[in-house]
């Protein structure tokens, strides 16, 4: 218990369904708007495991991804991307970016936690 | 890894935020669509990108709530924003527009969502149809994949389910797996949710201690399950990985015994099972686990702005407002002018002066949380004066300005719908068809312009085009025909165009659909001033009209001129004030019918005693020689305001009487005072229409012995036998009590006006 999970993505409805999602789930529940203000919520803090939506202003995604892997801090850190497609591009660019998996929106409550606790 | 309770199946809740979030969407993506219409061939990958997200988001949000129509239009919409981004689709004007005409479909099909209301399956056909066009004629029909695959969900074969079935799985992960934050404890943890699961590590791969990478996978596993879930279930264990390692699942045989599948789930964990357990070499790749310590400092901040109920923020604007008055209070205490005691201490007068700086600070400040810009409101109108000159076969440009001035929320809240119904009656009556503008040497292309600027402590709105400008003698008639001004009356040119305030005046020859539904200006008119706002046209003939609109920042305060009538003081809102004048006799005559009248620079004011109004004793009764306030009324007219006394100007802290008692004709609301006086702040425009009692004349002998009590009837001007004084006297006795109950100081002064009037 008391994983702590940062969830980014620009999108406020989206925030919002995910962090209260956890939050009744027991996990800690760190919040960013975008890539840059996800780096700059972590700092040098680990999390258990991160959820990023790909489309975002400043930095996007898969350049979040790419941030977050090149710090020794985050190197393993689970992360999984938030795509609207099960478009196997989609799903591939973030997996060669160093996402560990996806989620596809629109996902249940239900489908949020099982695919968080696949992976951490 | 067992199921965690959610419990939170019921997303409505977030409903709000998304339809808040879409506004907000819509509006920037019409802004950003507008921007590029301009010039389409400067677009910068950024612009296209902020389009996408825009509609990228709510889709988004839409698949979360399950409004698939909207869903369906979304993804379609974005596939060619898509393709655009990409630079597979050049960006064209002709793109362009059909990017302005599928966000109008998406706000339609917002707005049905919002409202629960199905739009016909072919909502936007047309334009869906274009859109895939548009998307295909970029990177080959391949391109375009319109098969929303939202689904993310195989369904397990109805054949799978309950079916006890043994998989031989054989896994491998490539030697880069953990640094995708991959583990394959995790997925096994996973399998152990299906049945029940036999690992066995196959370490033929490890290699010699010297030449081992810390960071890489080298064991592979050959696995066992058991489980009744199917081969589908157990393929998306590895959902996340199949493309990073070799795998093979096979479906072997159903066991010889039925097993009890959810509790072996239970009973077993993963590490009693596996043996031995996997010599992951790289502890950070574990450590995110359940057993992570939790030696971390506490969470980083998490957001810029916050969501605030209105509620709160008003109950803060209260409180301050309320501080204020305590304020002022302690600063007339150690006025001397004005009666208060001298005080010697200069640290006490430091003191107050820091107090009096901090407090308009602080209610600055917080009448700053209620402000937004007008963008929110201004955002809307672009689409409204597309729709209107399609449906109307006219072109018009919209041109806006000033959209980051700020103003309260309240006061935008109720500035759509007038300025949305100034904007319908400018395309429809006010500007003409391309032809018969270019008869008239104009462009076809029509241009309404809407601005919004900050002047002298108010909003200023105008919104004015290029049309027609109003007909004159056409609106004369229809007034007069309709009996709203009387025909022989002579009506210089600026009252005859602000005749179309006057309610029920409208001008369209047949009620057409877009404006003239019954409800006119004056509709309009009568928003504005319910804000405390004013409006005014001005029109030039075949050059178009303009209408101003002039707006309080906020609700809560006012601008006023205290004034003195006997020993009451009124609140006149300032903006209402034209001058205040000192009328000789001969300037004040008395017309038959009309009570009295002032002549100013040639024109006739009616004159108004508030002291007649209200019965307030010991008044001026004349206005020759005495103070006269000159103020507009809404309606364009004038009247003048006999005073005693100007207090001076004050910006002074609206009190509702509304919860305290029902409406009071020429009374807006109340106010304390820095002495802890109540007074109130008059309705100009009811005034007027209020009986006048001249209490110098009419010193009736009626049965007043029931109103022992009111000051009015006790004084010697009169013993007045019907009058509003005592209604008002009541309301404002209990005002003040209410007040007092809440822990408001008030000082006695005003409670014994009564007997200090029956002791004069």
């Amino acid at each position: 218990m008391g994983r702590k999970i940062l969830a980014v993505d620009d999108s406020k409805t989206m925030r919002d369904m995910v962090a209260f999602t956890l939050k009744g789930a027991g996990f800690d529940v760190l919040i960013a708007e975008d890539g840059q203000h996800a780096l700059s919520v972590l700092g040098g803090d680990m999390v258990d495991c991160i959820i990023t939506d790909i489309n975002m202003p400043n930095l996007d995604g898969i350049g979040l991804i790419k941030a977050l892997r090149s710090n020794p801090a985050h190197r393993a850190t689970p992360i999984l991307v938030l795509t609207t497609e099960s478009d196997q591009t989609k799903k591939s660019e973030g997996r060669n970016a160093g996402a560990t998996g996806w989620i596809v929106k629109p996902f249940s409550p239900d489908k949020l936690l099982a695919t968080v606790n696949k992976v951490c | 890894m067992s199921e965690q309770p959610t419990g939170f199946d019921d997303l409505a809740q977030f409903k709000q935020t998304f339809f808040e979030e879409c506004g907000e969407l819509l509006g920037d993506l019409e802004i950003m669509l507008m921007d590029l219409q301009g010039n389409p061939e400067n677009a910068t990958t950024d612009d296209l990108n902020a389009i996408f997200r825009a509609v990228h988001s709510i889709k988004g949000g839409a698949g979360a709530f399950g409004f698939t129509q909207l869903v369906t239009f979304a993804h379609t919409f974005e596939t060619l924003l898509d393709g655009m981004r990409e630079g597979n689709v050049p960006v064209t004007l002709g793109c362009v527009e059909e990017l302005i005409r599928a966000t109008d479909i998406l706000c339609d099909l917002v707005n049905a969502a919002k409202e629960n209301a199905n739009l016909p399956d072919n909502h936007g056909a047309e334009i869906t149809a274009a859109l895939v066009a548009l998307t295909a004629s970029g990177a080959g029909a391949g391109a375009f994949k319109n098969n929303l695959d939202a689904n993310e969900d195989p369904k397990i074969e109805a054949s799978d389910e309950d079916e006890i079935t043994v998989f031989d799985v054989w896994f491998k992960p490539a030697a880069h797996l953990f640094s995708n934050g991959s583990d394959p404890i995790m997925i096994f943890n996973e399998l152990q949710t299906l049945g029940q699961v036999e690992i066995t590590p196959d370490v033929s791969g490890l290699p010699a201690l010297h030449s081992l990478e810390s960071e890489e996978s080298f064991l592979a596993w050959a696995l066992k399950v058991t489980t009744n879930r199917g081969q589908v279930s157990v393929e998306e264990a590895f959902e996340f990985v199949e493309d990073d390692c070799g795998l093979v699942i096979n479906a072997a045989t159903s066991p010889d015994f039925p097993l009890q599948i959810r509790d072996i789930a239970v009973a077993a964990p993963v590490n009693s099972v596996v043996t031995p357990p996997p010599a992951t070499p790289l502890p950070s790749a574990t450590a995110p686990g359940p057993q992570t310590p939790a030696a971390k400092s506490p969470s980083a901040p998490t957001a810029t702005s916050i969501r605030v109920d209105l509620d709160r923020v008003d109950q803060l604007v209260n409180m301050v407002g309320e501080l204020v008055i305590t304020q002022s209070m302690l600063n007339q205490l150690t006025n001397v002018e004005e009666g208060g005691v001298q005080t010697s201490n200069p640290d006490m007068v430091k003191g107050l002066e820091q107090l009096n700086m901090h407090t308009r600070e602080l209610q600055e400040s917080v009448m700053a949380i209620r402000m937004q810009p007008v963008k929110s409101v201004f955002s809307r109108m672009p689409r409204l004066v597309r729709e209107l000159a399609a449906k109307l076969s006219k072109k018009v440009t919209l041109v806006t300005s000033g959209e980051e001035t700020e103003v309260d929320k309240t006061v935008i809240e109720q500035l759509a719908d007038p300025l949305m119904h100034m904007i319908r009656n400018s395309l429809d009556h006010g500007i003409e068809g391309p032809a018969e503008r270019r008869e008239a040497g104009k462009p076809e292309l029509a241009t309404v312009n809407l601005s919004a600027e900050h002047r002298s402590g108010r909003i200023l709105i105008e919104v004015s085009d290029d049309g027609l400008g109003i007909n004159r003698e056409r609106v004369f008639e229809k007034a007069t025909e309709k009996g709203l001004v009387p025909t022989d009356i002579k009506l210089s040119d600026n009252e005859i165009d602000n005749l179309i305030f006057l309610p029920g005046f409208s001008t369209a020859e047949t009620v057409s659909d877009v404006s003239g539904r019954g409800v006119g200006m004056d509709v309009v008119r009568r928003n504005i001033n319910n804000l405390g706002g004013r409006i005014t046209v001005n029109s030039t003939p075949g050059r178009g009209s303009r209408f101003t609109m002039s707006l309080p920042l906020t609700l809560a305060v006012l601008e006023g001129m205290v004034v003195a009538v006997g020993v009451e003081k009124f609140v006149l809102p300032l903006t209402s004030i034209i001058e205040t004048i000192r009328p000789n006799a001969e300037h004040v005559h008395t017309l038959v019918g009309q009570g009295e009248v002032l002549s100013v620079r040639g024109d006739y004011v009616p004159v108004v005693y508030l002291s007649r109004v209200f019965a307030i004793p010991d008044a001026a009764e004349k206005a020759a020689g005495g103070l006269v306030v000159l103020v507009d009324l809404a309606n364009g007219r004038r009247i003048g305001i006999v005073v005693d006394e100007l207090l001076g100007q004050q910006q002074v802290v609206i009190k509702s009487l509304e919860p305290n008692s029902p409406h009071i004709s020429g009374i807006s609301a109340a106010t304390i005072l820095g002495n802890g006086m109540v007074a109130l702040i008059l309705d100009i425009d009811g005034l007027q229409s209020l009986p006048q009692h001249d209490m110098s004349r009419k010193k009736m002998t009626g049965e007043n012995g029931g109103r022992g009590q009111t000051r009015a009837s006790q004084t010697e001007t009169g013993k007045v036998e019907q009058c509003q004084s005592v209604g008002i006297e009541k309301e404002v006795r209990r005002i003040m009590e209410d007040q007092a109950n809440l822990g408001v100081s008030i000082p006695s002064q005003y409670g014994q006006k009564p007997e200090q009037a029956a002791a004069e």
